[in-house]
């Protein structure tokens, strides 16, 4: 997994709420048994002119210039509501997208992110629509610093915001860490675990 | 301590404290599907871990076979075939439970696994599917994740979980007739936004809730996620044991005693406490219908279609304004009345044999519209066989619909079946999501009740005045 520490990019406003995983990308997109090849199904709903075609709709924000080289996605709350595809996480990683901030996210879609080393900053309706307007005067040139050690998102005119996540989702991304690994170093503790629920539960252990 | 059903299921399956409200979880079971599982138990194998506890893993077909009858490994969905091929080969070489096509267990996950005694009160079940909430109606602790958390739980048979805040909302009152479980959770939504449950667990509770049947309250709890919520959960009760009992996964005779023992335990104790209390009396609650694109765009069948010039806040304008658009409605219309294209009877929220039999009394001795395309899907081949028992086959045939093999079917457009460009569907579903359904099919959430009336009428109708006929 690619870590996150400090990132400073075009951000694309999308400030709709209720953004749902269905939308980031259709079941129809996902074709594969696979965690690649996704980019391409992204938003394919808004992205593309009519279902099926690969004609940009010229209106869509991510298809307009600079946008296409946003790394920083701003939305309304309720980000990622809906399915748990982790596809809608593989497709925007795999699109450029590396953070994402909103004033909610859908809770499996949050995890998701942290899983795959894109950040989903927390921060106020207010403070995310200031940014928008900010980015939008000037979209090449007002970039947004997230700075994940510092928990801070700086504005183009300076202002440092600071956003909480927990720090165990934080290391994760600083890292690059493999949470598959971390646990499976406590296996004793699970054996153990598993030997007492044994005990108490019998009726569960087939 | 006082401690609230949730925090008694959540300190029972505790393997160990990472500190920041963070626990390692001890999951009891795991489903997977051939949508999100296949990629699930590839990335295991691709990073040659093996799965902890196989027996305790089970798997089922359901999101991208057809339901045709005779259907095979072929699928209408282009390249479909790889994900059942894959989930087939993947789940036999992992060792774990699989119910196949032709398995007379296959069945939507989460119509599966209660059926089968798998989901059980207090227990801890994933599935990477975000309805899993859904078995929060037995008083299990379930809830959806993604596929790498999904490999997580193979591996290690835990998870590293965050505790949610807690939410308690009470039903209180009767319900009144032609209102059902479908109809509460819709006014949640309604009233409290998609939103409204992010960052809790919600323990639905009051009278009404005791009232509902188990299969209704997994209906009540499978749109906890519409909801926004991590998930939902009711407490097992009398009800709830008779309904596990004798189940082929249930606990064993030598041990249901003790199973029942530990069962009764599971309830929030007086004065425990909840970070957040919501009330709803049931008597305000009508049929719901949704008008837009979010399940919290719905009103009452006897409501009109809202005018985005009367909200204040922007973006919720804005979100109005782009329903109304995809939906091709007009401010002020009366929901009853309107004119539809399909019906749709299925999926993990409401396709269980008490949705069905609520259906087809409706549905006997009438015929449903001209022009009206009108599928019912069971939600497994054990309710597909027991409705066949029961003779409601036939009544959903005679009134015109279509009788499909079990699956998700059209809850969602995976690039094969679909309602049609521009189609008007009132759907039993839990997603009114843009293109869900279809591109750019319209769809109207419902009960089962609410879309059995409309596609006798044509148009979305009040269940309530069909039974005063």
């Amino acid at each position: 997994m690619e870590t996150f520490q400090k990132l400073s990019a075009i951000a694309a406003p999308l400030l709709r709420i209720n953004i749902d995983t269905d939308a980031i990308i259709p079941s129809r997109e996902m074709k594969r048994v696979s965690k690649t090849g996704l980019s391409e199904g992204l938003f394919a709903g808004w992205r593309y002119l009519e279902p099926g075609s690969r004609k940009p709709n010229p209106e869509f924000i991510l298809n307009q210039n600079p946008y296409q080289d946003a790394k920083i996605l701003l939305s309304g709350a309720n980000f990622g509501c809906g399915s748990s595809r982790e596809h809608a996480v593989w497709a925007l990683e795999e699109w450029g997208i590396r953070c994402i901030i909103a004033p909610s996210f859908g809770a499996i879609f949050f995890s998701n992110c942290v899983r795959n080393g894109i950040l989903p900053v927390v921060l106020d309706h207010s403070i995310v629509e200031s940014l928008a307007s900010q980015v939008t005067s000037n979209p090449e040139k007002n970039l947004i610093t997230v700075d994940l050690s510092q928990c801070s998102v700086t504005t183009p005119d300076g202002t440092a915001h600071s956003f909480s996540i927990r720090p165990a989702d934080r290391e994760m991304l600083l890292q690059g860490l493999d949470s598959i690994a971390i646990t499976l170093k406590r296996d004793a503790d699970i054996l153990a675990f598993q030997t007492q629920d044994h005990h108490s539960r019998p009726w569960l252990y087939l | 301590m006082k401690r609230t059903i949730v925090e008694k299921i959540w300190d029972l399956h505790c393997v160990a404290d990472l500190g920041d409200a963070t626990h390692l979880l001890y999951i009891d079971r795991i489903f997977l599907h051939e949508r999100t599982g296949s990629i699930a138990l590839k990335g295991l194998e691709n990073e040659q871990r093996r799965v902890r506890n196989p027996e305790h893993v089970f798997c089922t077909m359901d999101h991208i076979v057809d339901t045709f009858p005779g259907r095979t490994d072929a699928t209408t969905m282009p390249g479909g075939s790889e994900f059942i091929t894959t989930t087939r080969a993947a789940s036999l070489a992992a060792g774990i439970n699989l119910f196949d096509l032709g398995d007379d267990r296959q069945g939507i996950v989460h119509v599966v696994s209660p059926e089968q005694g798998i989901a059980l009160p207090g227990i801890t079940l994933v599935c990477p599917d975000s309805h899993t909430c859904t078995l929060g109606g037995l008083g299990a602790l379930a809830w959806g994740i993604g596929s790498t958390d999904g490999e997580h739980a193979l591996a290690t048979k835990t998870l590293v979980v965050k505790k949610p805040a807690l939410m308690r909302v009470s039903f209180d009152g009767s319900l009144a007739f032609g209102v059902t479980a479908k109809d509460m959770i819709l006014h949640l939504i309604g009233q409290y936004t998609a939103a409204g449950g992010v960052g809790f667990a919600v323990e639905f509770c009051g009278e009404a809730i005791r009232e509902l049947s188990i299969e209704a309250r997994m209906t009540l709890c499978n749109m906890a996620v519409e909801f926004g919520a991590w998930t939902g959960i009711v407490a097992p009760d009398e009800k709830t044991f008779e309904y596990v009992r004798g189940r082929p996964y249930a606990p064993r005779t030598d041990l249901w005693d003790q199973a029942i023992l530990h069962w009764q335990s599971l309830c929030s104790d007086p004065d425990a406490h909840f970070d957040k209390e919501i009330q709803i009396d049931c008597s305000d609650i009508v049929p719901q219908i949704t008008w837009g694109t979010s399940p919290q765009h719905e009103v009452g069948i006897d409501g009109i279609v809202p005018d985005p010039k009367n909200e204040p806040d922007a973006h919720i304008r804005q979100s109005i304004e782009r329903a109304l658009d995809y939906m091709a409605l007009e401010p002020g219309t009366p929901l009853e009345g309107i004119p539809i294209d399909a019906a749709f009877i299925g999926s993990c929220t409401n396709s269980r044999l008490s949705d069905l039999r609520t259906a087809a009394e409706i549905l006997k001795d009438h015929r449903i519209a001209p022009g009206v395309k009108a599928i019912c899907v069971p939600g497994s081949s054990q309710v597909k066989k027991a409705a066949e028992a029961e003779g409601l086959d036939k009544i959903f045939t005679a009134a015109g619909f279509e009788w499909r093999e079990s699956g998700c079917s059209m809850c969602f457009f995976a690039g094969g079946e679909s309602f049609g460009n521009q189609e008007r569907v009132v759907t039993s579903t839990n997603r009114n999501f843009e293109n869900r359904q279809g591109p750019r099919t319209r769809s109207h959430l419902a009960s089962p009740a609410t879309v059995a009336a409309s596609a006798i009428h044509g148009c979305l109708t009040d269940v309530r005045k069909l039974g005063n006929q």
